[in-house]
């Protein structure tokens, strides 16, 4: 990784005028946090506004003659069904019923299938997708589009000064229309667990409009490390630690990704193992942890029970901003997994007490209804 | 005050020498949520791991500067980790160790080394 030459988002400038650090992420150059730091940017989001550079993440539009149909060969959600104006979360499966990636897929206009993958993973999905579905779609990836993300309590306020139509949209909504003097498209959607919004502007504008964004007091630049922790608080996963090629969105507790009406046609990768996950129960499944004493349990930490024997191990932690202590998710056997459950987690040879408690770890806000 | 290259200090009194880390660590860690110091009566080599000082981010060693036996630990720490960050070269001091030989603190360096060490990062 240090060897590769780093690609840079149109936003690069930006950030370092804003006093950004700049670190390596999924092969990019991005600010994991600016001058207020990770402790001060998580809590101003919660409060706030929090502005966010997402463009490392991939987009891209599927086209083809029914490229929703075509879509659900690689997932399992339910894209047929997918209205026009709308979104999903979903996961790309593997034979094995294994998570390539989890992504948002959303119809904002007529135009095919607009989807999101995670930077790290973007390469290996386009191929996979590509593979999978040759002659069904093709897939024109976005490359001259940034990401914008603006999330917390008062990030609608500030949209809605420059666009009042993204009022009108509710969570998992999805549009393309003008706006900020160009062509965009915009979900109401994020990954922090607050209400917010995605944009996917014109790389030639996307500092303009994040500099505008930037003149209302209600929001500030918030880097990667600000990103992790809330979307931790909101029990969310992060590809790569907390799910990956060999865990199934059954054990990662993304049964809602499974669509129930697919759950009975079994049509879609990995079907027998998710089936069967479904009717007796995963091996392990991911839970979220309280840390009661001590240090955060961050990934790699292992989890005991209560005779001190291991039983799993944290995938993601550290500590909670906005709850003033250490939380985790981690992998647990399915009997060791119900809310109360006492553990302990073990960091630096310690064992710690932790108890299992329900995910999010802080109520989300999203806006299910105008 | 004498100072190592991973940005921890070292004051002497005696032959109590206490150990923090220095501002430019601090704020290269950012906000200090959690520290852990170390049990009285340990004993460290030069090098060895005294203490951790936890960032919402990730967590960072301090190394014991200099040899010694632990006598007093700053648990204060453990209400008001922000203390790292306010006064790091007083306040937020993680241990203080007995230690058996001066020549491991002269050699390390003084404050102007130390700042000139900085310019070169």
């Amino acid at each position: 990784m240090s060897d590769e030459v780093l690609k840079t988002t149109p936003l690069a400038a930006a950030h370092v005028e804003a006093g950004a650090r700049m670190v390596p992420f999924a092969g990019y150059s991005m600010p994991v946090q600016y001058k207020d730091g990770v402790l001060k940017e998580h809590l101003w989001t919660r409060e706030h506004a929090g502005l966010f550079d997402v463009s490392h993440m991939g987009q891209a539009r599927l086209r083809g003659v029914s490229p929703l149909s075509a879509f659900e060969e690689i997932t399992p959600g339910d894209f047929i069904g997918l209205k026009p104006g709308k979104q999903r979360y979903s996961v790309l499966l593997n034979k094995k019923g294994g998570v390539i990636d989890d992504l948002m897929a959303a119809r904002p206009d007529d135009d095919g299938l607009f989807v999101v993958v995670n930077g790290a993973c973007k390469d290996n999905d386009f191929k996979v997708i590509d593979n999978e579905l040759a002659g069904q779609v093709t897939i024109e990836r976005l490359e001259n589009r940034a990401l914008l993300a603006i999330q917390g309590p008062e990030a609608a306020a500030v949209i809605g000064r420059h666009l009042p139509a993204a009022l009108r949209m509710v969570f998992m909504d999805s549009r393309a229309m003008p706006g900020f003097g160009t062509n965009i498209l915009i979900s109401r959607s994020g990954y922090t667990g607050e209400d917010g919004y995605e944009i996917s502007v014109p790389n030639h504008q996307a500092q303009a409009i994040w500099n505008l964004l930037l003149e209302d007091e209600r929001v500030r630049p918030i880097g990667l490390g600000a990103r992790d922790s809330l979307r931790l608080e909101a029990g969310l996963p992060l590809y790569g630690h907390d799910v990956d090629e060999t865990v199934s969105p059954i054990e990662a507790d993304l049964a809602f990704a499974v669509s129930v009406k697919r759950r009975d046609a079994r049509d879609f990768p990995g079907a027998s193992r998710i089936a069967k996950e479904l009717a007796e129960g995963p091996s392990r499944k991911r839970v979220g942890l309280k840390v009661l004493e001590g240090a955060p349990a961050r990934e790699g930490a292992e989890i005991a029970d209560g005779s001190g024997a291991v039983v799993g191990v944290v995938t993601s932690g550290g500590f909670s901003p906005s709850l003033g202590y250490p939380i985790a998710m981690g992998f647990v056997p399915p009997a060791l997994a119900a809310l109360g459950t006492q553990l302990k987690v073990i960091v630096r040879g310690k064992p710690q007490a932790a108890e299992v408690v329900a995910m999010p770890f802080v109520p989300t806000r999203y806006v299910r209804k105008i | 005050m004498r100072f190592t290259k991973d940005h921890e200090w070292v004051a002497l009194d005696g032959d109590v020498a206490t150990i923090g880390i220095t501002a430019y660590a601090a704020e290269q860690l950012g906000d200090v949520v959690f520290v852990e110091t170390p049990e009285i009566g340990k004993t460290v080599k030069a090098g060895d791991g005294l203490a951790v000082v936890e960032s919402v981010k990730a967590a960072s060693d301090v190394y014991a500067p200099i040899s010694g036996e632990v006598v007093e630990a700053n648990t204060e720490l453990g209400d008001a980790p922000e203390t790292v960050n306010a006064v790091p070269e007083s306040g937020g001091w993680f241990a203080k160790l007995k230690i058996a030989d001066k020549g491991q603190y002269d050699a390390l360096m003084d404050r102007d080394a130390y700042e000139t060490y900085l310019g070169t990062l």
